[in-house]
């Protein structure tokens, strides 16, 4: 039973289609990474996986039960309050922009939601967060505030925020596009470290070679179709005019 | 009259003046963000009805608003009007007035929060009064805080109003034994224990606001 499955998903914004029936599914622990030119439709798939955009056609399935879907006549059925929660409670997704609560300091981000939304322990929640800051390098930075972190810093902290509620799949929205080469470095390493553990990823990245490295499928998306997609081999290999088009102009 | 007496009776005033301010605050913070509430809701009619009421509160003088609470009860219900309602209609007045200056610097520091913070607290199982109570209004009070302080300095200097209904704060009785003793001295006295109320409002609100700084 595949983890999360996107059927005909279509999107459009007032009048621009940004995805064209595209259907995509992620496996128990599989590695997906989602590339393409800006514009192409990435993101928003990540958005409607996420819950964070509706669709306009197509359904949405976690664990193989329908959680989102578009009847015949066009209504929209969304989850709300409890059963949404639930839903959400499946992934976690890391933003290009951190979205820290910068009012909690590193640790209580971490703790805030296991504590008051998943009703577990103080005191293990705490124990279970520092241990996750201290797997992403930054067991001294408990105390500190999203304000006096680095960019990179931030980003580890938001993986960091997402996997300590236990998802079973993880998303990544571009997120070392707000950093410069040395901290992108620093948390793709972290991510690279994730797939070990197991956890399934959807990552929209702009970074090729970590694309091709990290991923069991990888899929080009090119205004809102999927063009190719593969093993990172078989995409990066094709003989695609877009794809080939779009990798070499990456190279310059 | 002697300096003391003619100080003691201005104290007296303020400390009404002070129970006016206090009390239009107590009401008026919370009721403000109600009504900002409607001002963003997605009902068309509630904001409608929300927009002229304050746009009728802010355009309007406040003194004016007094008058039609206090006398309001007798000239539309024929209602007699008592001793006590008199301090009770100047309470409604201000706090109904200041909730309306309050709900648009709510709403402008609502609106001001990146939908990011919404979305990961969506994405991190916060329900959405938690959402709000958690995330975004401890971040909005610490945005709207210069805000907030301009008002409250405005409202220690409006409480001088509720001399429009003869009720005896600070204003009202400086201006009678003004009159009675045909001096100035009151009104500079008066002056000075506004200025020093402000000073003191003033202060405390800074003391705040750095104590927000904790993060920006």
């Amino acid at each position: 039973m595949a983890l999360l499955e996107m059927n005909h998903i279509s999107k459009s914004f007032s009048d621009l289609e940004v995805i064209k029936d595209i259907s995509l599914k992620v496996d128990e622990g599989e590695v997906l990474s989602i590339i393409g030119p800006s514009g192409s439709g990435k993101s928003t798939m990540l958005r409607c996986a996420t819950m964070l955009e509706t669709i306009d056609k197509g359904e949405i399935r976690y664990l193989g039960e329908r959680v989102a879907w578009v009847e015949e006549n066009g209504t929209k059925v969304y989850p709300k309050g409890a059963q949404l929660r639930k839903v959400c409670s499946y992934f976690g997704l890391v933003f290009q922009n951190f979205n820290l609560f910068p009012h909690y300091s590193v640790l209580k981000n971490i703790m805030d939601p296991m504590v008051h939304n998943q009703k577990r322990d103080r005191k293990e929640s705490e124990k279970e967060a520092r241990a996750l800051l201290d797997r992403m390098g930054l067991a001294d930075k408990a105390d500190a505030y999203p304000c006096q972190l680095s960019g990179g810093q931030s980003q580890r902290v938001a993986i960091a925020r997402a996997l300590a509620l236990n998802p079973k799949i993880l998303f990544f929205d571009e997120p070392t596009s707000a950093l410069d080469p040395e901290l992108t470095g620093e948390v793709l390493k972290v991510i690279r470290s994730l797939a070990d553990l197991h956890i399934a990823m959807v990552i929209v990245t702009h970074e090729m070679n970590f694309a091709r490295g990290i991923s069991d499928h990888v899929i080009f998306m090119d205004k809102g179709i999927v063009e190719v997609e593969g093993t990172p081999d078989e995409v990066f290999e094709a003989e695609h005019v877009r794809m080939q088009a779009f990798l070499g102009k990456l190279e310059h | 009259m002697s300096f003391q007496v003619m100080m003691e009776q201005l104290a007296g005033g303020l400390m009404k003046s002070i129970s006016i301010f206090l009390l239009t605050l107590l009401f008026s913070l919370p009721l403000g963000l109600l009504v900002s509430f409607g001002r963003m809701s997605k009902n068309r009619i509630i904001r409608s009805v929300v927009w002229v009421f304050i746009s009728i509160l802010r355009g309007t003088p406040l003194m004016l608003q007094l008058l039609a609470v206090y006398f309001g009860p007798y000239y539309l219900f024929n209602l007699k009007i008592g001793s006590t309602w008199r301090f009770t209609a100047i309470i409604i007045a201000f706090s109904v007035n200041y909730s309306a200056y309050f709900a648009e610097i709510y709403r402008s520091g609502i609106e001001s929060m990146p939908p990011g913070q919404y979305e990961a607290a969506k994405l991190l199982g916060y329900s959405r009064s938690s959402t709000f109570m958690r995330i975004i209004f401890p971040q909005v009070v610490k945005r709207i805080l210069p805000s907030v302080t301009n008002e409250v300095i405005t409202l220690v200097k409006d409480t001088s109003l509720a001399f429009s209904l003869a009720y005896a704060e600070m204003f009202t009785i400086a201006k009678q034994i003004a009159a009675k003793e045909t001096s100035f001295m009151p009104f500079i006295a008066a002056a000075i224990f506004y200025y020093v109320f402000n000073a003191v409002v003033a202060f405390l609100m800074e003391r705040i606001e750095k104590a927000l700084n904790y993060y920006t």
